[in-house]
């Protein structure tokens, strides 16, 4: 047997570094090719829009109005210089998109510049395909009916139950009557002492649970899904399109606060993001069942942003200050004031997933209140997770962990070791 | 144990020697608030009743705790500045000028508001240090008594309106600008501009504190009207002459950095400076002192003869003691070796001549004292004031423009100023509120606060110190610098006057960046030192000396408390007024300090000296120009028996804020108009009669509200002790604990050793001493040490843990029931005879919860609330406690606070919030954003108190983990650490062999180490470093000698 095993390890060992040496060359031509799409997205996206004038014009075919190739190359790499030259075709552009300039970008080779024009020159909009409705809810009333089935048979059940007992009592009563065995006195149910007391238990247990859990969850806000003043779909943003949670919440990793982006954040991207084109692939539609014009949502955006959508420019003061004003939403996660809870803490040092404490965030349309953000929620967590002891060199100072770690007697470090459920380690 | 006795007030010593602390008995100072009547006890309550009372408690809380929750919002930046993380703090280097008062200081800014001064360690002025008035400076910030706009003729005026009105005015007749001491270059430079353009108008400088003496004395001695500076550093011997050095004389804080290098001693390096002083009054200064002599301030010239004398003719002084002569001679030796310093805190040409020349004797120019970098810290010449007065009293004044003073309430004859000023056309001040001066003057144009506007300082040629703002002016204000610009006729603002004058000055741009940066601006190297040549008239001095007459009269000093100093603001900022005094230990008020024995003399009875009854007598004080007025007294012992004194500060308009507000129930009296005039300078003493009242006033003091009832907590020795045996302490201590070092508690082997602390003694003690199990700590573990012989008392760190801690201020009526909530107190103590003023000796002691390893609070908590962390922290979790106060009555340190009442809207009760009239400003919504947002504000019915700032361990800790790295020593530092100003507070991680408190416990200052009540088995996280008293002896307590106490209590 051993024999075999070795056998078997050698050849899986083999046919493995085949498969992977195979992959490597299959990934060849992927590497060595510069990726339009991906170069585009990363740099250039957040101005243009291939088909549609942005803050910057529209991509596709520009370089159909290019002098000549050269002249495009050193446009993207420093449009400024080329303006400077007094060069007509640069100057016109100029002064086109509001004498915005366009950041250089002397840092893309040429190939990547042409596999970027590549691929906005074939870009094709995506085409809105109606969803087949119907079809994925029928399975969830099904599911629904049969547990109404279930109720109504348990009833009928209990009923019957009750029937027969009625029955079985009344003709042993009769037959004890026929036999002349005296029969005990009658007596309704609601009289019975036993009833009573145990009624009386019950009812003291049940209210007695409800009080507690009620008094306890006083204050606890879980599932809270409020509604917001703009209807803001993370499904959308962190979902489909794959934003990462800190390129909003940037203060997840420096502060207490992840904090709320600006709206001047938001408009980064939708000052050429002006419709929601999604509407195919994932319709909105509010807890209430209410359709949502994502559209006019945007559009909501810019009036708080003192964006100008016609002008493609905010609308400004005399002193040039952009009028804008911030957008009152309805905070959803509610600490007392009486924890310190800090995000850099457990995002950054903890390595935690914004998933564990919020849930799929990127599921959600609406956002609601995942955890309950209770004492005991947060204790628990602490006591299970384990801190990260060796890849941090703050730790190298608790030597006897370190030593037993190196012994075997322990894997690792959890938080509560670490005296993370200490009074004073978020209460002060 | 020290054989010293150490006692708190009178009464306290009295009991010490009759075993019977009323203090103690008289805990409770409050009738019960309930009836204990017979009725009570005999009533029956049926159980009806009872059941009654019970359902309706139930129904109403859960009324009361409606179920709904708010909706809260979130709101974003609009457009985010770039610089700020919500979150996070954003620090800026600045200044602090407040008259010729300088620190170098960084603001702390969380999300847009300043909420924390600290010092700035780049300046090699004041080092990194505060003071508590620069502590409490960020309040004054968001004072609701602030003016919010301009104003004309009483009514709410534009700027350009009142602009146009005063530039019409301005040209007729001759004018004044009168301003306090400045520092700042480019302000000066815009008044040349302005007097430029109008050369009918002068500017002269007012200090209520004046230093005009000393200003002169230099011109005449050195040729140069400036101050110079002071090397406390370099200083062997240092005599001082009535000079509260380490608390309000020039620039305490660069003052009590230097001084307290000079005290640093251990058992390896046995040198400490010796300090004479020779004073009127108590003074923090006086408490520090090795050698103390008390004298009239009429006497202090014939001090300085005498001193002169000794040293140079080597005369034997004749003064009015015999201590004072042993003293002098003794000084006047000791200032011949070499390395000495003469100050002297009088305003007096004469006597400042003297000094000087006793300075030029001993060789102390260009060693310990600097001509060459001069101080700019005050500048103002008393004539000057005097002659304005009287100009514009004579009606040929048509302007009159007051920047940064207040002569209305601080000018020695105010009722002749303000009936000056209203013959005065134009009149103009630039107060931040409406004080005494600014409510008769006919403009208003309110200056920003200084956190609020770009400035500059020069507190030192050619040292200068940048101030940029923390916040956006709050209210309609505008810098004077502006409105002088603009009257000028300039087109440009101050800000870019500013940055031009700097950017002229420092070159590029990169090195303007890094000044604002750093704050300072600095030159390279050590500091020039440099000496002067002596050409004053000593001689001619000297005899203008002798031909005074010897004054009988009871003389009465105008003094600055530590905490309200000349007044200004500072009188309605509710953090200083809460601040004990740290000789008086008393709040809110002023009054009058007198000997034990004057008191006696006025028959002021046992009211007058016992602490436990606040009811103070109060006399009437005449002046002998007429001024009257009724004050408690304090008996302070350490006064001279024929002086009394007031501080400044007190008596203020109701105008000024509700704080400050004055009249016959409260706010004290105002003490500048016992300031008298000479001819030449002013000068802060006059003769008095006092006549007793039959009345009493309450006064709030804080010493005796937690006693230690009697229990040694206190080591001093003096050096000579110290050097004879360094071990003396560590014997002390090991007579206490020694013998509970192993288990069995004795055991036959260690009999006949004498006992004494070492390395295993401590270990065996803190295993073995307890029925606990030994706690091992890993990795980090909290410690503190506080050096007794650099602690000065100045009361720093208790407003910087206020500022910090978000600790509560409860106003008047409850620190007279005991219930203040200061974290961190500074006991003070006096050993001595109370009939003799010089045999007094005064310690004093921060302390703060000890966070005790095996801490009797915790055992006795029922719920759990306070408990001990991985770290050593003593840790306390508000919303636990219940309020039992068991841990506080188990405290032996006396450390926790009870919030009595709601001191701050936090608690769940809607309008519960406690109101006495003065603090309540600070509900105000504008006053509570200089609350901390991370720390809890807490609510009525909890116990607090100190935490070790846990909010900036674990923010060092995170900063730590987030680069991966261990904590840097130095890296977490406590307030009130960083608030010191003598470097008192070491603290640090107690297991890393590297860091300073371990270095300090276990090395450097083992001989000197103790903890307070160590034979409780308290274990406490706080070790303190035995006073070393640089003198033959510390005076005891002798009873028999002790005629006063003997015969009167």
């Amino acid at each position: 047997m051993p024999e075999s095993i070795t056998q078997l390890y050698r050849i899986c060992s083999r046919s493995a570094f085949a498969l992977f040496i195979f992959l490597l060359l299959c990934n060849v031509p992927a590497i060595a090719a510069p990726d339009g799409k991906a170069l585009f997205m990363s740099n250039c996206a957040s101005c243009h829009n291939p088909v549609k004038d942005a803050t910057g014009p529209a991509l596709q075919n520009i370089d159909k109005t290019f002098p000549n190739k050269e002249w495009g190359y050193n446009w993207i790499h420093n449009s400024a210089k080329v303006i400077a030259s007094g060069d007509k075709t640069a100057v016109d552009i100029f002064n086109k998109f509001n004498k915005t300039a366009m950041t250089a970008f002397p840092q893309l080779t040429n190939e990547e510049i042409d596999a970027i024009l590549k691929y906005v020159d074939e870009y094709k909009a995506p085409v809105a395909a109606t969803p087949a409705a119907g079809a994925a809810t029928a399975g969830a009333e099904g599911a629904d009916s049969n547990g109404w089935l279930y109720t109504v048979i348990t009833l009928s059940l209990l009923v019957l139950v009750a029937i027969l007992w009625r029955a079985n009592t009344t003709l042993r009563r009769a037959a004890n009557e026929k036999e002349g065995i005296p029969n005990e006195k009658e007596m309704p149910l609601y009289r019975s002492k036993l009833m009573i007391a145990i009624f009386a238990i019950l009812v003291f247990i049940f209210a007695g649970y409800w009080l507690v859990n009620g008094a306890v969850n006083e204050g606890r806000q879980q599932n809270y899904k409020p509604l917001q003043p703009i209807f803001y779909s993370h499904k959308v943003h962190a979902g489909i399109n794959q934003i990462n949670c800190l390129y909003c919440h940037a203060g997840a990793e420096k502060s207490r606060q992840a904090m709320i982006p600006s709206s001047n954040v938001c408009m980064n991207c939708h000052k050429q993001i002006n419709s929601y084109s999604g509407e195919a692939e994932h319709p909105l539609v509010t807890a209430e069942g209410k359709k949502v014009n994502g559209t006019e949502q945007i559009q909501m955006l810019y009036r708080y942003a003192g964006w100008n959508p016609e002008k493609k420019d905010y609308n400004r003061d005399v002193n040039g200050n952009i009028l804008a004003t911030p957008i009152k939403w309805v905070k959803i996660h509610n600490l007392p004031d009486h924890v310190y809870f800090n995000h850099s803490q457990h995002v950054k040092v903890g390595k935690v997933q914004c998933q564990s404490c919020h849930g799929q965030i990127q599921e959600m349309d609406e956002v609601y209140q995942f955890a309950a953000l209770s004492m005991g929620w947060c204790i628990n967590c602490h006591r299970q997770t384990e801190v990260q002891f060796t890849n941090n060199n703050y730790y190298s100072i608790f030597e006897k962990y370190h030593a037993e770690i190196k012994s075997g007697k322990r894997a690792g470090v959890t938080e509560a070791e670490m005296g993370g459920t200490e009074c004073q380690k978020c209460h002060y | 144990m020290s054989q010293k006795q150490y006692w708190t007030d009178l009464q306290d010593l009295k009991n010490i020697n009759e075993n019977h602390l009323p203090v103690a008995t008289d805990e409770f100072k409050e009738e019960l608030p309930f009836d204990l009547s017979d009725s009570l006890f005999s009533a029956t309550t049926p159980r009806r009743d009872f059941l009654k009372f019970l359902g309706f408690s139930t129904v109403a809380a859960t009324l009361v705790a409606s179920c709904e929750m708010p909706v809260r919002k979130a709101i974003p930046y609009a457009i985010k500045p770039e610089d700020i993380t919500p979150g996070v703090p954003n620090y800026y280097a600045s200044t602090f000028a407040d008259g010729g008062d300088y620190c170098a200081i960084v603001i702390k800014t969380r999300d847009g508001r300043p909420i924390k001064i600290e010092g700035n360690d780049m300046s090699s002025i004041t080092q990194g240090g505060t003071s508590a008035r620069v502590q409490a400076s960020v309040l004054n910030l968001y004072d609701k008594a602030r003016i919010r706009h301009p104003f004309a003729d009483g009514k709410e005026a534009t700027f350009e309106a009142i602009d146009r009105m005063v530039k019409e005015g301005i040209a007729n007749k001759s004018g004044y600008l009168i301003t306090g001491s400045l520092l700042s270059p480019t302000t000066k430079d815009i008044i040349a501009q302005f007097t430029a353009k109008y050369p009918n108008v002068k500017h002269i400088v007012f200090d209520s504190i004046s230093y005009s003496g000393m200003l002169q004395a230099n011109e005449l001695s050195y040729g140069k009207r400036t101050l110079p500076t002071y090397h406390f550093d370099k200083a062997q011997t240092i005599v001082s002459i009535g000079a509260d050095f380490l608390g309000t004389w020039l620039s305490p804080v660069e003052f009590a950095k230097g001084y307290a290098k000079g005290r640093r001693i251990s058992a390896k390096e046995l040198k400490i400076s010796k300090h004479y002083q020779v004073e009127p009054l108590q003074t923090i200064t006086g408490a520090a002192a090795d050698h103390r002599g008390t004298c009239k301030p009429s006497e202090k010239s014939k001090v300085a003869v005498a001193l002169y004398n000794a040293i140079v003719n080597g005369t034997a002084p004749n003064l009015s003691t015999p201590h004072l002569n042993t003293l002098i001679t003794s000084a006047a030796a000791d200032l011949k070796k070499g390395n000495g310093m003469v100050v002297c805190g009088c305003n007096d040409v004469e006597i400042q001549v003297v000094v000087n020349a006793i300075n030029d004797k001993i060789g102390a120019n260009g060693t310990t004292i600097n001509w060459a970098t001069t101080s700019n810290y005050r500048q103002g010449i008393d004539k000057d004031m005097v002659d304005a007065v009287a100009a514009m009293e004579a009606g040929s004044v048509g302007s009159v423009f007051l920047h940064g003073v207040n002569p209305a309430y601080d000018y020695f004859d105010s009722k002749k100023f303000t009936d000056a000023l209203a013959k005065v056309p134009v009149s103009v001040s630039f107060a931040e509120r409406l004080d005494e001066t600014a409510q008769k003057c006919k403009y208003i144009i309110p200056d920003h606060n200084f956190l609020e506007a770009w400035g500059d300082a020069e507190p030192k040629t050619n040292y200068f110190s940048l101030q940029q703002p923390g916040i956006s002016p709050l209210f309609k204000t505008r810098a004077i610098q502006d409105t002088l610009l603009t009257w000028a006729g300039a087109t440009q603002s101050y800000a870019d006057f500013w940055k031009e004058y700097w950017m002229k000055k420092l070159g590029s741009q990169d090195a303007f960046d890094k000044a604002l940066q750093n704050g300072v601006i600095e030159p390279a190297g050590a500091m020039p030192n440099g000496g002067g040549a002596f050409t004053g008239n000593v001689a001619d001095a000297i005899g203008k000396i002798d031909a005074r007459k010897a004054n009988t009269a009871v003389e009465l000093v105008v003094y600055q408390k530590v905490g309200i100093g000349y007044g200004g603001a500072w009188s309605n900022n509710p953090w200083l007024l809460e601040l004990p005094d740290p000789i008086t230990r008393t709040t809110w008020d002023n009054y009058l300090c007198v000997s034990p024995k004057r008191a006696k003399a006025l028959n002021a009875e046992l009211t007058g000296f016992s602490e436990v009854d606040a009811a103070k007598r109060v006399v009437t004080v005449k002046a002998a120009n007429g001024y009257t007025v009724n004050l408690p007294i304090i008996v302070v012992p350490g006064m001279h028996n024929d002086v009394v004194a007031v501080a400044t500060g007190f008596g203020r308009d109701a105008k000024v804020g509700r704080a400050a507000a004055s009249d016959a129930t409260k706010g004290g009296k105002n003490a500048y108009p016992f300031v008298t005039f000479n001819g030449n300078t002013f000068e802060s003493h006059s003769d008095v009669t006092i006549t007793g009242t039959a009345e009493t006033y309450e006064v709030a003091l804080t010493q005796t509200h937690s006693s230690y009832e009697a229990r040694p907590v206190m080591h001093e020795f003096t050096l000579e002790e110290f050097t004879k045996d360094p071990e003396v302490l560590l014997k002390e201590r090991g007579v206490e604990i020694a013998e509970f070092a192993a288990v069995p508690w004795i055991e036959e082997g260690k009999e006949g050793k004498e006992p004494i602390i070492d390395k295993e003694t401590e270990e065996g003690y803190r295993a073995n001493g307890t029925l606990y199990t030994n706690y091992q700590y890993e990795g980090v573990k909290w410690g503190m040490s506080i050096d007794l012989n650099s602690c000065t008392g100045c009361g720093a760190c208790i407003v910087g843990c206020m500022a910090e801690n978000n600790i509560s201020v409860v106003g008047k009526d409850h620190v007279l029931k005991n219930h203040e909530m200061h974290w961190l107190r500074i006991d003070r103590y006096f050993s001595g005879m109370t009939d003799n003023p010089d045999t007094i000796q005064t310690v004093f002691q921060p302390m703060l919860c000890q966070h005790c390893d095996n801490a009797p609070c915790e055992n006795v908590c029922p719920v759990s609330a306070t408990n001990h962390s991985s770290e050593g922290l003593n840790q306390m979790a508000y919303n636990r406690c219940i309020g039992t106060k068991y841990c506080a009555n188990n405290c032996p340190y006396k450390v926790r606070h009870f919030n009595w009442m709601d001191w701050n809207g936090a608690d769940a009760f809607a309008d519960n919030l406690y109101e006495d009239g003065r603090r309540d400003d600070l509900n105000d919504d504008l006053t509570r954003m200089v609350l901390n947002p991370d720390v809890t504000v807490r609510s009525r019915g909890v116990m607090e108190k100190c935490t070790f700032c846990v909010q900036r361990l674990q923010d060092a800790k995170l900063t730590a983990k987030k680069a991966g790295r261990p904590v840097k020593d130095g890296e977490a530092r406590t307030a009130c650490q960083q608030a010191c100003p003598s470097d008192a507070i070491t603290f640090g991680n107690v297991k890393d062999k590297e860091s300073r408190i371990a270095k300090i416990r276990n090395e450097e200052q083992r001989e000197r180490t103790f903890y307070v009540l160590e034979h409780i088995h308290t274990l406490p996280n706080i070790n303190y470093l035995a006073k070393i008293r640089n003198t033959e002896e510390i005076h005891s307590h002798d009873e028999s000698k002790d005629d006063f106490l003997k015969y009167h209590i």
